[in-house]
């Protein structure tokens, strides 16, 4: 195959010995490709500004009143008029979320670990947990407003119980599903059920957590705005239901803008964490394009 | 004569209970130290329980197995395992890959901090032996399927096990790099003299790599026939094209068909 082998050579560092044919070929495959990346890149914002440009025609064209939908051009001035709340109630919902999602990953690896290294307690407490999961966490809220009061507390344990799920689901699934081989080439060789855990199931669990890790960090501002919206007396929540109280509709838009940057944010954090630790999961093409070059 | 390094004396294994599957039954064998055997029989005929029950993996039903003197109760600790996947862990690169029993066994473990890098020559070494030198740093997924089967000998090797079980190793390669494979094994067993067990369905390969090669019958399996291989080492792909090899191979495949049939066969 002819056309295989130019290609072959061509990619080749340093080899001389290329037609003027094969490298016209491959600048214009490589500007190609440096064209689409840019376009993958910009895509998104694209998207997002045009949404918005539809959005600002839409309401002004078919005159829709302020208070069923405002323009974006209304949400963006509420937000320079009320910066100062929103930032200051954002940031508590930020935090709120944070500490919650904190104990989620504790103690969703802790517990994950657990099931997923033991079939008894597997057996034993995963129709409780799936029986906790779908208790919806609004109906919680009021219970832990009893016990803690209204306030930072019980959205903090809502964001907790709503983002523990996935997390603790994923590690004990990526810990329970290692090869039945290679767990009888390490016991053969005298290895601990601790020993197998240690070298390969926790590492093998990380992809599936880092992956729980975005559902969760997501998932965790739902909660904590719920209860926000409940029982609290600061946070985007609360300062949303004051908002559509006094009708003030873009505020509560502008509260949901807020939500949306920090809930993009959180995910994005996740997902670059996410790629520096556990890139061994994620071959790219690159990658293979090499061990087709570079291996036997 | 010295005592065999593996008795297997009437063994059983039945799974799932009473009513459950029988696997084997009957299944006598005996092993010297450093020899090198090889098991072949048809498909489903408890080829792969028979190396879980030798290294103590599972607990035979009946019968006993004794391994260097001692029977045995629970995982071996000291074999070494390879299978038809390669399992290697894709978060290693292939030196630490091969490092892996060096971590778990004893008296590695408790050395291996110390002396590092006396182990990481030792595995450098082995590396090369089977023609992966220069691949250390490289993970698993950047190397081919033979290449992977390689490294995962090696980590079967590294902690020099005086029994090394292999189910299958070299079944998923195309037959070069299989043919390739069988050279560095003889190298590696004659460099060493590991006591081996080799579990195949490739009769080939049973006689090009094999001192022994026992025939196990369909389900319940028992070994029904013993050939000894005599050909003098190292074989190389040219012996495979002798008459006594081709003989060899066909008589072996006598035995297999007989045995699907469930037709007893006399030993050889």
């Amino acid at each position: 195959m002819p056309d295989d082998m130019t290609a072959r050579q061509a990619t080749l560092p340093a080899d001389n010995g290329m037609s003027p044919e094969a490298l016209r070929r491959l600048e214009s495959m490589a500007a190609a490709a440096r064209r689409r990346r840019r376009l993958q890149a910009a895509l998104p914002w694209m998207v997002i500004v045009g949404m918005f440009v539809v959005w600002e025609i839409a309401v002004r064209a078919f005159d829709v009143p302020q208070f069923v939908l405002p323009a974006p051009s209304d949400i963006a001035a509420s937000m320079v008029k009320w910066w100062v709340p929103l930032l200051d109630n954002s940031w508590q919902t930020l935090m709120t979320t944070l500490i919650g999602f904190g104990f989620a990953i504790v103690f969703g690896l802790l517990l994950g670990v657990a099931i997923g290294s033991s079939t008894l307690l597997y057996h034993g407490l995963y129709p409780l947990l799936i029986g906790f999961n779908s208790i919806p966490k609004v109906a919680v809220v009021p219970i832990l407003v009893i016990w803690f009061g209204i306030g930072t507390v019980p959205a903090v344990i809502t964001a907790f119980l709503i983002s523990f799920f996935p997390i603790m689901v994923n590690v004990a699934t990526g810990i329970a599903t290692v090869e039945p081989e290679l767990r009888d080439v390490l016991r053969a060789l005298g290895a601990r059920h601790s020993d197998i855990i240690r070298k390969v199931g926790l590492p093998r669990a990380m992809p599936y957590f880092f992956a729980s890790l975005k559902i969760s960090i997501t998932v965790a501002f739902v909660g904590s705005i719920i209860a926000e919206t409940v029982a609290a007396n600061k946070g985007i929540g609360h300062l949303m239901i004051l908002a559509s109280s006094r009708f003030d509709v873009p505020l509560v838009f502008a509260g949901l803008m807020m939500t949306a940057i920090m809930g993009v944010a959180m995910y994005v954090a996740a997902v670059a964490i996410e790629n520096r630790t556990t890139g061994w999961a994620m071959r790219g093409q690159n990658d293979q394009q090499q061990v087709k070059f570079g291996g036997a | 004569m010295e005592r065999p390094f593996v008795e297997i004396t009437g063994v059983a294994m039945r799974y799932g209970g009473v009513e459950g599957t029988l696997a084997l039954q009957g299944t006598t064998m005996d092993v010297r130290k450093g020899e090198f055997i090889a098991v072949v029989g048809p498909s489903g005929c408890g080829k792969s329980t028979l190396m879980r029950l030798v290294t103590g993996l599972w607990p035979a039903t009946a019968g006993n197995v004794v391994v260097a003197g001692q029977e045995v109760t629970g995982p071996l600790s000291i074999a070494g395992m390879a299978f038809q996947n390669p399992t290697l862990l894709p978060w290693r690169n292939i030196l630490d890959n091969v490092m892996l029993p060096l971590e778990v066994v004893e008296p590695h473990r408790r050395r291996l901090r110390a002396e590092r890098a006396t182990y990481e020559a030792r595995a450098r070494d082995l590396l090369a032996l089977v023609g992966l030198g220069g691949f250390e740093q490289k993970f698993p997924w950047q190397l081919s399927g033979g290449m992977q089967q390689r490294a995962s000998l090696c980590r079967a090797l590294i902690h020099e096990p005086a029994l090394l079980m292999l189910d299958e190793p070299f079944a998923a390669l195309d037959i070069f790099t299989r043919e390739d494979l069988w050279a560095v094994l003889q190298d590696v067993w004659m460099a060493r003299r590991p006591t081996v067990i080799l579990v195949t369905h490739d009769l080939r390969e049973a006689a090009y790599l094999a001192d022994r090669v026992l025939v196990m019958s369909s389900r319940p399996g028992r070994i029904i026939a013993e050939r000894i291989v005599d050909f003098p080492r190292p074989r190389t792909l040219e012996t495979t094209y002798k008459p006594e090899f081709v003989s060899l191979v066909h008589d072996l495949r006598e035995y297999i068909s007989a045995a699907r049939k469930g037709e007893e066969v006399v030993n050889a």
